[in-house]
């Protein structure tokens, strides 16, 4: 698949929200789409999706979003950052997103399954009665439960807990063969691990396109061991969030992490560095069988 | 074809969980069981009695209700909508803005229609019940002139949805545009500009032109074929129109000015920026 943005610039009003932007984005691009609030993240998006006039020109394989909307997101898988309130039951969402993407019901529930989602106990709830981390569950769920071959993330994982967002990981994984990526935030951070090309936005102009070292495998393990000169209870309830369980009455913990998820953890774990003895990390990579020792202290 | 239809259940199911569904519905529902509280069958008006009675009653009343509520709610939800982010999310599935638009008009108004003819078919019902005389030729006439006032003002709303950008401008336009129908009727403005002296056919164009008045005018021409009750006007009507014709004009003027509004909306829609 190729995109190419030629020259989009978009203004409303009086605001020039994107200046000229060019951008070229091919097969096996996964790209962290960075910037500040306003920097022209989300109208870039929008512009991608044939939701906004705009200057200039986007080609998606050579077809204009706009004037071909439905060929073109057809082959696009979106999560937005804030979900839509809508009231239609899971189940129908469900079948509707199905039905006009020519994708079946069960490819979704699958991975529902996958990231933890009993969509049968929560079917005939009204989608904007769902929590935050389950409303994420089940558009991530739409977006990948169909054959795409760009997806646009926006702040995807921001509400998953750590479990799902190491099956979120395993599924970008399977994707990556198969489908470009744009995942955006406005933290690099948040997603420095899942990306090899980083974008950043600032008021409506790129400011940098690099593509970064990518030796990070999106379904890889991490085994951790964490030790503490002393237990603590808001450590402990932090930690367990992240399927940790402790031995020696909470002074070693032990559990894992997905790769991907490293960075995060370890900002995690900066905020209780008084406490922190010793932290062990063992990459178990999956593909290689070897154990690689990461991080001691 | 599928993904219109998709886009109109959604629209119903959306609509149904609604609290302004629900309100509309107790609404109508409650007219029609305060018109049978009010003993209306038993009255007799104009030598109008029974059922029939409690239908016009029920028509002038739905006249006044349904094309504010019919706008404000359109409005508010479908700009609503999208101030919300439900297009942002629902237009990046791959569905053609043909089949969302119309899918959601067309949802809207089997909502939006279904409960005041709901209401209708109760008090017939009633009447089948107590073994009343069913005036059938009005019911099939009142059920096709609610359906074209409903797609009347439902274009209308999804007109104003779509050059609106925010839900109060909306709220605000549909609100002044009912207003400004509801004054041109013959019981407010229409009366008085005739006695100021404007030209009757002015008069008679403007009252022809008002879906309000036109539904108004011709609800009240099967209780009362000479239109006793509009004075001069009625001469007009029915030397240009007749009965028939001008029952014709009620049924398909406001269904074509629905159809137009909603197809300019359309255009709009696709042209401007969805979310």
């Amino acid at each position: 698949m190729g995109i190419s943005f030629k020259g989009v610039s978009k203004q409303f009003r009086r605001v020039r929200v994107l200046n000229n932007i060019d951008l070229d984005i091919s097969h096996g691009d996964r790209i962290a789409l960075v910037g500040s609030n306003g920097a022209g993240k989300t109208t870039l998006i929008r512009c991608l999706l044939g939701e906004y006039n705009f200057q200039g020109n986007i080609s998606v394989d050579g077809l204009e979003p706009r004037a071909n909307r439905t060929d073109v997101l057809k082959r696009i898988g979106f999560v937005p950052q804030l979900s839509p309130p809508l009231k239609m039951p899971v189940g129908q969402l469900i079948k509707f997103a199905a039905g006009v993407c020519q994708s079946k019901p069960e490819r979704m529930l699958e991975i529902c399954n996958l990231l933890g989602l009993d969509v049968e106990q929560i079917k005939r709830r009204p989608f904007n009665k769902l929590s935050g981390g389950q409303k994420q569950k089940l558009l991530i769920s739409i977006a990948l439960g169909r054959d795409t071959d760009l997806l646009v993330l926006d702040e995807p994982a921001a509400n998953l807990d750590p479990e799902a967002r190491h099956s979120f990981f395993q599924l970008l994984a399977e994707k990556q063969q198969h489908a470009a990526m744009i995942i955006s935030s406005h933290r690099l951070d948040e997603v420095a691990a899942l990306v090899n090309r980083v974008i950043e936005l600032d008021q409506g102009d790129i400011v940098l396109d690099d593509h970064v070292a990518d030796q990070i495998d999106l379904d890889s393990v991490l085994v951790c061991c964490l030790k503490l000169n002393r237990s603590d209870s808001a450590f402990a309830e932090t930690i367990r969030e992240w399927g940790f369980v402790d031995s020696e009455n909470g002074l070693v913990w032990r559990g894992e992490i997905a790769g991907p998820d490293r960075l995060r953890f370890l900002g995690v774990l900066s905020r209780y560095a008084a406490l922190l003895k010793g932290i062990q990390l063992d990459e178990n990579n999956t593909a290689g069988g070897a154990d690689v020792q990461a991080h001691t202290a | 074809m599928k993904h219109l239809l998709l886009a109109a259940k959604t629209d119903m199911s959306e609509s149904l969980r609604s609290r302004w569904f629900m309100v509309y519905t107790l609404v109508f529902g409650g007219v029609i069981v305060a018109l049978f509280m009010s003993g209306l069958t038993e009255s007799r008006v104009m030598g109008f009695s029974g059922l029939s009675r409690v239908l016009v009653t029920y028509l002038q009343i739905t006249m006044a209700i349904l094309p504010v509520f019919v706008l404000i709610t359109t409005v508010r939800s479908v700009a609503g909508d999208r101030e919300a982010g439900v297009f942002e999310y629902m237009l990046s599935l791959p569905v053609s803005l043909f089949a969302w638009f119309w899918g959601k008009m067309l949802g809207r108004f089997v909502v939006v229609f279904l409960p005041v003819f709901l209401a209708m078919f109760a008090a017939v019902a009633w009447g089948l019940g107590r073994d009343i005389e069913i005036p059938w030729q009005q019911v099939i006439y009142y059920t096709g002139f609610l359906l074209s006032l409903a797609w009347c003002f439902l274009g209308i709303g999804m007109l104003v949805s779509t050059l609106a950008r925010s839900s109060d401008v909306a709220t605000g336009i549909a609100f002044i545009i009912w207003l400004g129908l509801l004054l041109f009727m013959d019981l407010i403005l229409l009366g008085l500009l005739i006695r100021q002296g404007l030209p009757s056919e002015t008069v008679i164009v403007l009252a022809l032109f008002n879906p309000m008045q036109v539904f108004r005018t011709a609800a009240m021409m099967l209780f009362d074929p000479q239109l006793v009750l509009l004075g001069q006007s009625a001469y007009v009507i029915l030397d240009n129109f007749g009965k028939q014709g001008y029952i014709l004009w009620a049924l398909l003027y406001p269904v074509g000015l629905g159809t137009v509004c909603a197809w300019f909306g359309y255009v709009m829609f696709k042209r401007s920026d969805l979310p």
